[in-house]
């Protein structure tokens, strides 16, 4: 059976995309370059993260930000990625996402790709990002239901009922194998308030990365 | 209570309540809305009714109201005893008696619990010539001092249910539709969308099975309108529902309410239990054929659940968390079904619209915001209360005419208005119209309709940072910007406060606002910045003392400030008295001092003084 296609505009490229698919996923399939932290393939969109925000307009209205990981395509989506308004907001979550957890790699990788330089936050030492990629798993992909979001605000963190193991949970360590968290910045524990960002500076640093093994989002592994 | 079959029953019994009213030669109504809770209304109520009994009133029959909010709650607890219309303020139990041996027995008017104009000293012994009401549109409130809100036949004695049955068996739902299009009413909890439209959108919408939900989750600091209307008046907005539901072809409503508004949870419970035994609710509504039923769901609280989704969320028994917003929720909300959702304020307004007619209802308000709106009006004003004016009405008429102005000869600099998501307009603008669009355009909104009043005694970034911490604590903390910003945001607010900001401090909180009002996910995290911002755009120069000469203008910031003791002294000793470190010292009938480093700067020395010789600077 075929599939209807809608045709939207990203960057100024006219896209014909199948119906479903959302703003994100598109841009991949065309090459177009989306951040993202808190998105997996094949689980929900959450929208939480924030960093995969873009301008969108509709029929010639005024342009407003959200996220593409959640925004399905539309006939006559006109969407921007890289406006000065996207950019600085990219900026500012990196800032704010590096500030409280400078020890989780995914956003010193984050931090180092929107080019920051320098940490205007005091600096915290969380090692979880609430990005919920475990819950996700853990329930849309093991069946699991054994974990789950506790508290509000700042308060928030990733808990199992209760604080005690669930017995829907086989440990199959689905949520280890997601968590952005357990990885560390490729060269080590960072002091508070460093910043990694050497894969950006590969010219200063030539074997930084040689295997790619870090997998940085340098050409091997693109976030 | 009898079962109503057909609209003809409904008049019928409509005319045996005026009947039987009309027997009642007096009515006491005593206000039992939250304000006057607080004062001891309860307590002045059973006296009341003690008192009537004692006295055995054989040849005049009297009939003791218990009502919801009247309004004016700066001076409660409200009697008020008709026919005469005497209107008593701050009726205290032992004042009981007296009125019933005076006021009821012999007609006379009690001058000490009358209320006095501040500025003519004049006493005045109604409620209309009481200039905070007569400003007032009262047309949503109106009702509330004329019925006691547990008793369904009060409210159709005064004309309840006749829009229902007019809506139902003279009107076709597309006719109902279009009648809330032309009124123009808008969504009376913040955002003001157009209610018709909503309406008509879900009416459209594909599904087997449509929801209606009336949204009393009103968490705001300083409002309290949506659970007054609920508290006093519960039968109008069930009346608004289900003109809904027959005009959008809705099967089930929600009221969603919290929890801590025990009262309006146990009134809208009775109202609804009271429909439901009317045959008003239920099966076969009047014998029209539509079915429709409502039910109360109860909320923890939490702020964020005032989002449509999030509350949606709530109800189906999961985290209160909201979610993207592409797909509206009259096309999927609750259990995934199309779902209209408004405030209670926007319900409690359509049986006025399809009873005196859209024309009417848009004659009211400004172009574009028709009608009336509540507004709790508090903070440092004279009158403080709800007030119900019509749109398009200027600050100036609010806050000088119907709050009084300032208390203490103060001056008053500002008024927050729409809550946390709102902001600070100044004094200077004053002059604005207030409605939808104008709002907006000066940087605050309308929001639910709470109006903080604050005088120079306020610091203006202590409030911005007031509302930060608020929003950080009620925050659900799902999307990092709303999360991490606002923490941020409430970081470098107290970094100010405390004297330790800097111009680079300054512009990373504009830039962070921004960006935290841009990006954020739902309504919360949008709108959280509008505190800050509006208090960076009028008061900038409050915002600089703090950071460049670390002062604090108002005198409020503790680290900025020091209190000490001028020459105007007369050394009577009551400040060292109250004084709870022992930091004042000074022998009698001489200069006292105040020793900076003991001194907690509680301000209670500058209360006490008589001669004002407490500085702070």
């Amino acid at each position: 059976m075929e599939r209807k296609t809608v045709k939207i505009t990203i960057d100024g490229r006219l896209l014909e995309v199948e119906e479903g698919n959302t703003i994100l996923q598109a841009g991949r399939q065309f090459g177009i370059h989306i951040p993202t932290l808190c998105y997996m393939e094949h689980l929900t969109p959450y929208g939480g993260c924030r960093i995969c925000v873009v301008e969108i307009s509709q029929d010639g209205g005024k342009p407003f930000v959200d996220t593409a990981c959640t925004y399905e395509v539309k006939d006559g989506l006109v969407v921007q990625t890289q406006t000065p308004r996207i950019i600085r907001a990219r900026k500012m979550l990196a800032e704010l996402l590096v500030a409280s957890a400078p020890n989780v790699k995914i956003a010193q990788d984050i931090a180092a790709r929107m080019g920051l330089l320098k940490v205007r936050f005091p600096m915290e030492d969380n090692r979880c990002v609430l990005c919920g990629l475990c819950i996700r798993m853990c329930y849309e992909q093991m069946d699991g239901k054994a974990l789950g979001f506790a508290g509000r605000g700042t308060g928030r963190k990733v808990s199992m009922p209760f604080n005690t193991r669930s017995e829907t949970c086989r440990l199959c360590r689905g949520c280890d194998y997601v968590c952005p968290g357990v990885i560390v910045p490729c060269h080590g524990v960072k002091e508070p308030g460093e910043l990694c960002g050497r894969c950006v500076r590969l010219d200063d640093m030539p074997y930084c990365c040689p295997e790619g093994t870090f997998g940085c989002f340098c050409d091997k592994n693109p976030l | 209570m009898r079962k109503i079959k057909t609209a003809s029953d409904l008049e019928k019994w409509r005319q045996d309540i005026i009947k039987k009213q009309k027997r009642d030669e007096i009515v006491v109504s005593v206000c039992g809305g939250t304000g006057c809770h607080a004062y001891g209304c309860k307590k002045v109520r059973d006296q009341f009714a003690k008192a009537i009994k004692k006295n055995g009133f054989m040849d005049k029959k009297i009939r003791l109201r218990f009502t919801g909010c009247r309004g004016f709650c700066e001076r409660g607890p409200i009697v008020t005893i008709q026919p005469q219309g005497v209107f008593y303020q701050r009726v205290q139990e032992k004042d009981v008696d007296l009125i019933v041996s005076e006021t009821i027995n012999q007609g006379k008017i009690i001058d000490r619990l009358l209320y006095e104009d501040p500025n003519t000293k004049r006493k005045i012994d109604s409620e209309k010539e009481i200039p905070f009401y007569k400003a007032q549109h009262r047309l949503v409130l109106g009702k509330n001092g004329l019925i006691e809100p547990t008793k369904i036949e009060d409210y159709i004695g005064v004309g309840g249910y006749q829009s229902l049955t007019k809506a139902l068996f003279e009107m076709k739902p597309e006719e109902i539709i279009e009648e809330i299009k032309t009124s123009g009413l808008r969504g009376r909890g913040g955002a003001g969308f157009p209610t018709g439209k909503k309406w008509e959108d879900c009416r459209k919408a594909q599904g087997n099975m449509k929801y209606l939900i009336c949204n009393c989750d009103e968490g705001d600091p300083g409002a309290y309108m949506d659970r007054s209307l609920l508290e006093g008046n519960p039968h109008s907005v069930l009346e608004g529902m289900i003109i809904g539901a027959y005009a959008i072809g809705g099967s089930h409503g929600y009221i969603y309410v919290r929890h801590e508004y025990p009262l309006a949870c146990k009134n809208a419970e009775i109202a609804i239990k009271q429909a439901r035994r009317a045959g008003l609710l239920g099966k076969d509504i009047l014998g029209s054929g539509f079915d429709f039923d409502i039910e109360i769901a109860k909320g923890g609280g939490a702020f964020v659940c005032g989002e449509s989704t999030a509350l949606i969320s709530s109800i189906e028994g999961r985290v209160g968390e909201p979610r993207s917003k592409q797909i509206h929720t009259v096309t999927r909300g609750l259990w995934g079904k199309p779902t209209n959702l408004n405030n209670v304020e926007t319900w409690a307004n359509v049986p006025l619209i399809i009873e005196k007619g859209s024309k009417w209802f848009a004659s009211i308000g400004t172009e574009k915001s028709k009608g009336t709106k509540i507004f709790s009006l508090v903070g440092k004003v004279k009158n403080t209360g709800l007030v119900e004016v019509p749109m398009g009405i200027t600050l100036n008429e609010i806050i000088f005419g119907i709050g009084g102005g300032a208390k203490n000869g103060r001056q008053i600099k500002a008024v927050q208005t729409g809550g946390p998501s709102g902001g600070c307009i100044p004094a200077s603008l004053f002059d604005l119209p207030v409605d939808f669009d104008s709002l907006t355009q000066v940087g605050s909104m309308m929001g639910s309709g709470g109006m903080i009043v604050m005088d120079e005694g306020t610091c203006m970034v202590d409030v911005a940072k007031y509302f930060v911490h608020f929003l950080e604590e009620e925050s659900c903390g799902k999307c990092l910007p709303c999360r991490e910003g606002l923490k941020r945001m409430g970081q470098i607010l107290d970094g100010i406060t405390e004297g330790r900001g800097d111009e680079e401090t300054l512009m990373l909180l504009e830039d962070l606002s921004q960006v935290v009002g841009d990006t954020s996910l739902c309504g919360l995290g949008k709108t959280a910045p509008n505190p800050v911002l509006s208090a960076l755009r009028y008061f900038r120069p409050e915002f600089e003392a703090h950071i460049y000469q670390k002062k604090c203008p108002a005198g409020v910031c503790t680290s900025l400030i020091q209190y000490s003791i001028s020459e105007d002294c007369t050394g009577c000793g009551a400040c060292a008295k109250v004084c709870p470190m022992k930091a004042i010292e000074g022998e009698k009938k001489q200069i006292h001092r105040i020793l900076t480093e003991l001194c907690s700067k509680c301000g209670s020395c500058k209360d006490v003084c008589k001669s004002n010789a407490v500085i702070v600077q």
